[in-house]
């Protein structure tokens, strides 16, 4: 076999194709449910309440969204430009630090908010800089760099709970001491559990979208990301557009930290994110890497992690079907998107 | 300083380096083969996950250990499949499907065990390989400890090196493999299926992962565990750069690396240990990894198709 470019593919073809791969990861869902002696349809309904099915559900879902859209984010713009970061983990992790560093007295009202949250940037940047540095002028793989960070960083975070950043009210738990309420996000509406972070985060998709539709930056990251050669021909200084992506992915990452630190929790402990960096990739490939599509794409992953809870507590089906699905539709979108362009011919 | 020389010259010490050095060494020469052939297969991590589980699931639902080994390569080898299928005949980005390829084996691992065992809060044991007994040599007074106690499942890793090396580079279908991953057209004008070669290589170094998963709960340990991989595909990849795609220097990387994580191990017990935070000797493997990356940039020999995907009449 082989593939043969469609100089003009259809709308059915480029809407239906997309349906078609979230069809087939419903179908696997199902077949999940039947190996784990469940009623399929009942679990698929028990994932949706979970999710959706109560003003608390709701809340929930969108919480879980808001880390989900900031890593989201962090993936699309990198990916945009062929600039495989997949160190949001850890830029999300050194976001948190700065967080709690300057949110546990060493800056009080109003400055401490928007003072942490640019350092925090700062340093999901600056750790994102490393491993581009290394691939403009030594050719090494971003992709093993920023992976290896990954488990560097929570070796780092833990040191820090266990040492310098040590709550010494934390009863022996590895957490830090709580931010001061000054230091944190106030919540959208009082006595609903959903803080600013997530319309912060909604503000950055949008920031986003403009940087890369009405920017030359934007177009810059769009040419190196579809032909580098091409863009150097043109006298684009290609590795400054990529240590400038790097920057605003890796910044975007560590909002996610920030938030989570500032918004939800007020400390930092090693379980501040089940995997929102790797998931982030899941959520920017499901938008097609297009930031405003984010924001949709991390409100219904958020939505399947956070209904899963809930159906396997009630169905007993094992919680990990929901990254499970969400590989799977990972891999079912990147063939559905290239069968939209590709037509597969025999010989 | 003393205490690192006592450590040095201990025979229970270099045991431990050729026991740590195993599953790398399967792992590693399973990443090297696809990316000879021009496949870059981040699906290790996960492959290894799954390597890990299957093969200890098989022996304790009752299989021998080899029964044990023979299903983790054929669930290796299916995740290879679904790998090479999307990368090579569809020509995807091998980064984005080999991070999926990770995600989904590590979840199915993850999801197949707590439908298997929902109770269970400590992981059961199974009896694992045990250490040969070698006339002669295993008596030897320290080479006897230190080189001669090793599992089947070891000898089985360093032979898988061997024959690595022997059919890239002394057999027809090693040198097919290799010029899949230089040159894929020349290959096609040769007859043969560039699809064919890839796909097999792609399959057949994914079995090899699961094998050096299967090391780490039927030889090292003897239970399975969430998160007892712990990012040993990613410093298999960087094993490969460190051997520059040649199976020699990347066994010779292999046991390099894993005698440093056999010394930070019995590091943290010494006075060392007492001042050093333990986490940094964790992640020594870690940095080690990135700076053999930074190392070996300058001079690496990257098979020149690697990451590209080839379709006929393209050109």
């Amino acid at each position: 076999m082989r593939l043969e470019p469609i100089a003009n593919p259809t709308a059915a073809r480029r809407l239906g194709l997309p349906v078609l791969a979230i069809a087939a990861t419903m179908l696997i869902a199902m077949v999940l449910a039947l190996i784990a002696g469940a009623n399929p349809f009942a679990v698929l309904g028990q994932i949706a309440r979970g999710a959706l099915g109560s003003k608390l559900a709701i809340l929930e879902t969108l919480n879980r969204a808001t880390p989900l859209i900031f890593t989201g984010l962090a993936v699309a713009v990198a990916f945009r430009a062929k600039l495989w970061n997949i160190g949001a983990e850890a830029q999300l992790y050194a976001g948190a630090i700065l967080t709690v560093v300057l949110g546990t007295g060493a800056l009080g009202a109003p400055l401490v908010l928007p003072l942490s949250a640019l350092a925090a940037m700062l340093a999901g940047a600056a750790l994102l800089l490393g491993p581009v540095l290394l691939k403009t002028r030594l050719g090494v793989d971003e992709v093993v760099t920023t992976l290896l960070l990954n488990f560097i960083m929570l070796l780092f975070v833990s040191y820090l709970l266990e040492g310098p950043m040590k709550d010494p009210m934390g009863m022996g738990w590895p957490k830090s001491p709580a931010l001061i309420p000054e230091a944190r996000l106030p919540r959208i509406v009082d006595g609903l559990r959903l803080h600013w972070g997530f319309a912060l985060a909604i503000l950055a998709a949008i920031v986003v979208w403009v940087i890369q539709t009405r920017t030359a930056l934007g177009f810059e990251i769009r040419a190196v990301g579809q032909n580098p050669e091409a863009a150097r021909f043109a006298g684009m200084p290609v590795n400054v557009v990529l240590i400038k992506t790097a920057l605003l992915s890796g910044g975007l990452a560590a909002l996610a930290g920030w938030s989570q630190v500032a918004g939800l929790k007020g400390h930092l402990s090693l379980d501040l994110s089940p995997g929102f960096g790797y998931t982030g990739i899941i959520v920017a490939m499901l938008a097609l890497l297009h930031p405003l599509g984010v924001v949709v794409t991390a409100i219904f992953v958020a939505g399947i992690f956070v209904g899963s809870d809930a159906m396997s507590r009630a169905a007993g089906v094992p919680t990990y079907i929901a990254d499970m699905l969400m590989a799977t539709a990972l891999l079912c979108m990147v063939l559905a998107i290239l069968l939209t362009k590709f037509r597969v011919v025999r010989g | 300083m003393t205490e690192i020389i006592d450590i040095l010259i201990s025979a229970s010490f270099w045991a431990a380096v050729i026991r740590i050095a195993s599953p790398l060494i399967l792992a590693t020469m399973g990443e090297l083969i696809c990316e000879r052939a021009g496949v870059l297969n981040l699906g290790i991590e996960g492959i290894i996950v799954i390597g890990a589980f299957t093969g200890w699931m098989a022996v304790y639902q009752g299989m021998p250990l080899w029964g044990g080994v023979a299903v983790a390569m054929l669930a290796g080898m299916l995740f290879g499949l679904l790998h090479s299928t999307l990368t090579v005949p569809f020509g995807l980005s091998q980064h984005v499907v080999g991070l999926g390829v990770t995600l989904f084996a590590t979840a199915a691992a993850s999801f197949a065990y707590r439908l298997m065992l929902p109770e269970v809060t400590s992981p059961p044991k199974i009896q694992p390989f045990q250490p040969l007994d070698i006339p002669v040599l295993s008596d030897l007074p320290w080479l006897g400890q230190a080189l001669f106690s090793q599992t089947a499942l070891t000898w089985a890793a360093f032979a898988v090196a061997g024959i690595v090396a022997f059919t890239l580079y002394r057999t027809p279908l090693g040198l097919a493999v290799r010029a899949v991953g230089e040159n894929p057209a020349a290959v096609e004008a040769q007859g043969l299926s560039v699809t064919g070669l890839r796909m097999g290589a792609v399959m057949v170094g994914s079995g090899l992962m699961a094998v050096g998963g299967a090391f780490l709960t039927l030889s090292a340990f003897s239970s399975f565990f969430f998160e007892m991989v712990n990012g040993r595909g990613w410093i298999c990849i960087a094993l490969v750069v460190f051997g520059a795609w040649k199976p020699g220097k990347a066994v010779l990387g292999a046991i390099l690396f894993a005698a440093f994580d056999a010394l930070q191990i019995r590091l943290q017990q010494t006075s060392m240990g007492a001042v050093l935070p333990y986490q940094l000797f964790l992640a020594l493997p870690f940095i080690l990894s990135i700076l053999a990356l930074i190392l070996m940039s300058r001079r690496a020999e990257v098979p020149a198709a690697l990451m590209v995907p080839y379709n006929k009449g393209e050109r």
